[in-house]
């Protein structure tokens, strides 16, 4: 087990170097026209001239040199200064991080308590009609854009009913209840379009499951269909919905971006957004960095959990 | 004479496959007495395995019974409810599964899976069962037993593995034992082994035993009476020693001939059957063995055979050679 | 003394007349995937529809006419017009031609880096497989949207920026599948045979690995539309698309129409259905496809 800890870990650092060389790469990728934009647009009280802006982000070193400051930096949690609001990103990728993460959590749980049973429900039924049901809706789901049902659920219910979603964010810890009811309506949207996904690899996973030899053996003994699946099949696939779970988390985190966009949730997503408008880049390279990272622990974390729930890799 | 214990007359079980419907068990007829070791031998696709399953309804979803019953201690297993074979798997009939590797369950622990059947059919509580399937593991001689109950199956060999089916089946003291191949999947040293355990303890447990099996030494030295299948027909039926002695179907005279014998001179060529087994997808309409049997006639092309008593309790499915 | 065996030879069935195997696939996919041919048939119409669109629209996209603002669908507008007045249908059926191209050009770009990247790291493995594996792990570790939203912020939008940005992005991911299909591929003899008399490399991947790599490369294709056409959509409604005056039906869903969408719902409704059909018919199309090229690719997505 702890070996298998290690290997994980250590697997870790060529992705997370790969990682950080994209998000460097990136930023590095600024056309020199673009800095005169900058310079234009971010004329401030404080009268940069394109030496500063260089510097600022570093574009008078040689380009490893610039790779370890920056590296180094980050490392130490400086993740540079806003070019428009000239506070640390550090500070604002602090504040928002939280809610992004609220915001995702409970997509999670909606996909999730969405995904899993019908999932495992269409398994069980393949082929008959709930399971073509199932499989068309989510289908559907893959096709439906999150940000029009996001427009379609701002719009239609203003029109027919006069109610619109709750637009002001809370802190949680001020009010859960505000808190909740603003975060509600992004979470469900974002978690039933993640939904889809979701419920197609339950049901594949429980398919391969149902098909073993283990399955047909404890048939032979006498269990019930429902003691079958219960107390057999799922421990076998919650494993790999484990980790399907956490390849959703690339999927959830896009899809904040565009919800927090419509719903006015102060989130990552928003930063990075507002960011782009203002060519900020040391706050889009704060977030780019910090979605990548973030991602790789939840992979990292979901690894692990495999070591938790399959004993075979246990006892290696 | 009494009932047998099993009796499955003119079985037929057909397959949806892509390429139509396959008949995999075709008017198959067996029987069983209790306590008795039955043996039923035959190539792979002969129908064997397939005819095992269908006596617990274990066929899956593109297996169908089409004719037949299976009467077993005087019900017709056919005819039962969900709830009905339910209650008799496992508990009055249990089976054994050709790959111990797969066929127990990677994360519950030997223990749950032993005790398991107990639990179930005999409603005790899990202490108890787990008591009991401590006891089981001794019997089949799994070192340790009580410390191995909270082990997994990767934790064990093959051959530890399937005396582990053995003691799961042997659980709730079936009546009949179905052993699907159960040594096939195994190294040859440790097949003797296992063969010898489940003869030992049928005959303790006063069990029936179904040998399913290829392998014609094992025959010889297990069953009591045989049935050879051949494309999902039998095509014979004795009790061992006569079966050896003297076959009396085309088929069965070349499954013994070509098994190469101690005393045979060096040198000399194995003698096997012509051709090859049919496909199962088109069976010929008349007996199934007719393309590679030697002494096939016109009749054998056109009708397919019933069997017949030949010799006393010995059946053949033949028309006849001479 | 036996008799022989009469030996009844049936004559074979005489030999169909050779048929195109393009022709066979339709027969199969009508005969055997309704859903899917159905699919495949309302994609082909957005397609024509998309291609035709400057003829089949009866108003410029840009055509503003302020005294019919904001009109609910009817004869003359059957979808309604917006707040300048502009016909949304018109609107509907340009933004349908850019997504078309946007889709078809960079579906196609993403499948070229797909195949190349899989053909290299597959057939080359070792470290070369090792090191662009975990490249293109770095890569796929961050959601596509975010990528998305960075680069185009550095390039800036237009039309080939976009298309080569999807392109690469897609194409990176893809890589994984074709990468799949090229180490399976392998595996058989006529590679190891090629090989064994001193076959070019060159001449073994093209010859040998990329016909029998296809049917996977034709499903990816099709899949890859879907996708890219849904992120330009996306990139669109937060500004980031095709860049106005063009119709872009993400742009038409964005923040600047919504104000309005209040007071005309009917503009909420056109360009999301539109996608959303688009996205499923292809959808529906290529899994299919997918069943029937290759079955065995059923869950690897």
């Amino acid at each position: 087990m702890q070996a298998y800890i290690i290997r994980r870990l250590l697997a870790l650092v060529p992705t997370l170097l790969f990682t950080s060389i994209i998000v460097f790469g990136s930023m590095r990728l600024i056309p020199g026209d673009v800095i005169d934009l900058m310079l234009a647009q971010n004329d401030i009280s404080t009268g940069q001239d394109r030496a500063k802006i260089e510097a600022a982000l570093g574009l008078d070193q040689p380009i490893y040199i610039q790779y370890f400051d920056w590296a180094a930096g980050v490392i130490q949690g400086d993740f540079g200064r806003s070019l428009w609001k000239n506070t640390p990103v550090s500070q604002q990728l602090a504040e928002r991080l939280p809610i992004t993460f609220e915001l995702g959590f409970l997509a999670l749980l909606v996909a999730l308590s969405v995904a899993l049973p019908i999932g495992i429900l269409s398994a069980m039924r393949q082929d008959t009609a709930a399971d073509y049901i199932a499989r068309s809706f989510s289908l559907l789901m893959l096709a439906i854009p999150a940000f029009w049902l996001g427009t379609l659920v701002m719009v239609f219910p203003s029109v027919w009913w006069r109610w619109s979603p709750a637009l002001e964010y809370t802190p949680f810890f001020v009010d859960p209840i505000a808190n909740l009811s603003h975060m509600i309506v992004p979470a469900v949207l974002l978690g039933l379009s993640i939904s889809a996904v979701t419920m197609r690899m339950t049901r594949t996973m429980m398919l391969e499951v149902m098909r073993q030899d283990y399955i047909r053996t404890a048939r032979a003994k006498g269990l019930t269909e429902r003691l079958l699946v219960v107390r057999h099949a799922l421990r076998n696939g919650l494993i790999p919905i484990v980790t399907l779970v956490g390849l959703q988390a690339p999927l959830l985190i896009g899809g904040t971006v565009i919800l927090e966009q419509i719903f006015v949730v102060p989130g990552m997503g928003m930063m990075l957004l507002d960011a782009v408008s203002q060519r900020d880049y040391p706050v889009i390279s704060g977030v780019f960095l910090v979605v990548g990272v973030a991602i790789l622990l939840i992979n990292l974390i979901v690894d692990l959990s495999y070591g938790l729930l399959d004993p075979k890799v246990r006892h290696q | 004479m009494s009932e047998a214990l099993l009796s499955i007359s003119d079985l037929s079980v057909s397959f949806r496959t892509d390429r139509g419907r396959v008949q995999a068990v075709d008017s198959v007829s067996l029987h069983v007495d209790a306590g008795e070791t039955l043996a039923i031998v035959g190539e792979s696709g002969s129908g064997k395995s397939v005819t095992a399953l269908s006596i617990l309804q274990l066929l899956g979803d593109n297996g169908s019974i089409d004719r037949g019953s299976i009467r077993f201690d005087g019900t017709n297993l056919i005819d039962l409810s969900p709830e009905g074979i339910r209650d008799i798997r496992g508990d009055r009939i249990a089976m054994i599964f050709q790959e111990p590797m797969s066929s127990l369950n990677p994360v519950l622990t030997i223990g749950k899976q032993v005790a398991e059947p107990v639990w179930l059919h005999r409603k005790m509580s899990w202490k108890d069962a787990y008591a009991q399937a401590g006891e089981l593991l001794a019997r089949v001689s799994i070192p340790d037993a009580t410390a191995r109950l909270n082990d997994y199956p990767h934790q064990f060999s093959g051959g530890m593995r399937q005396r582990v089916m053995i003691a799961m089946a042997l659980a709730c003291q079936p009546r009949l034992i179905i052993a699907d191949e159960p040594t096939t999947a195994l190294d040859v040293t440790v097949q003797a082994q296992i063969l010898a355990l489940l003869k030992e303890l049928t005959r303790e447990f006063d069990a029936a035993l179904i040998l399913i099996t290829h392998d014609l030494g094992v025959v010889a030295r297990y069953a009591d009476r045989v049935s050879v299948m051949y494309a999902g027909r039998i095509v014979e039926t004795a009790a061992a020693l006569p079966l050896y002695k003297t076959p009396q179907h085309p088929y069965t005279q070349g499954l013994m001939a070509s098994i190469p014998g101690l005393d045979g001179i060096s040198g000399q060529r194995l003698k096997s059957i012509d051709g090859q087994p049919p496909d199962l997808a088109q069976l010929p309409a008349g007996c199934a063995f007719a393309p590679r049997c030697e002494h096939a006639h016109a009749r054998c092309i056109q009708d397919s055979p019933s069997l017949d008593i030949v010799a006393t309790d010995h059946l053949r499915a033949c028309h006849g050679y001479d | 003394m036996s008799d022989t065996v009469p030996t009844t030879v049936t004559p074979l069935p005489a030999l169909p007349p050779a048929r195109s195997p393009l022709a066979l696939f339709f027969v199969k996919l009508f005969r055997d995937k309704p859903l899917g041919a159905v699919g495949g048939v309302i994609f082909v119409i957005f397609l024509l529809a998309g291609v035709f669109a400057d003829v089949l629209a009866p108003y410029g996209m840009n055509e503003t006419n302020l005294a019919v603002r904001l009109q609910s669908p009817s004869v003359e507008f059957p979808m309604g017009t917006d707040h300048l007045g502009r016909d949304v249908w018109s609107r509907i059926l340009i933004g349908g031609q850019i997504s078309m191209l946007v889709g078809f050009l960079a579906a196609g770009l993403a499948t070229i880096v797909s195949i190349v990247i899989g053909l290299v790291s597959g057939y080359f493995g070792g470290k070369v497989d090792m090191l662009i594996q975990r490249m293109v792990d770095a890569w796929m570790t961050f959601p596509d949207l975010v990528l998305l939203i960075v680069v185009i912020s550095v390039v800036g939008p237009g039309i080939p920026q976009i298309v080569i940005v999807l392109g690469l992005l897609y194409g990176i991911a893809g890589s994984r599948i074709v990468r799949g299909s090229v180490i399976s591929v392998q595996e058989n003899m006529y590679v190891h045979a090629a090989q064994s008399i001193g076959a070019r490399t060159v001449y073994i991947l093209w010859y040998h690995i990329l016909p029998n790599i296809m049917p996977v490369v034709i499903v990816l294709f099709t899949t890859r539309i879907g996708a890219v056409i849904l992120a330009e959509a996306g990139l669109s409604f937060l500004g980031l698309g095709v860049p106005p005056p063009a119709p872009t039906w993400g742009s038409m869903l964005s923040g600047t129409g919504r104000t309005y969408m209040y007071l005309g719902p009917w503009l909420a409704l056109a360009p999301g259905l539109c996608l959303t059909i688009v996205v499923y018919a292809i959808n529906i199309f290529g899994d299919a496809l997918r069943d029937l090229l290759d079955p065995r690719m059923r869950g690897s997505q």
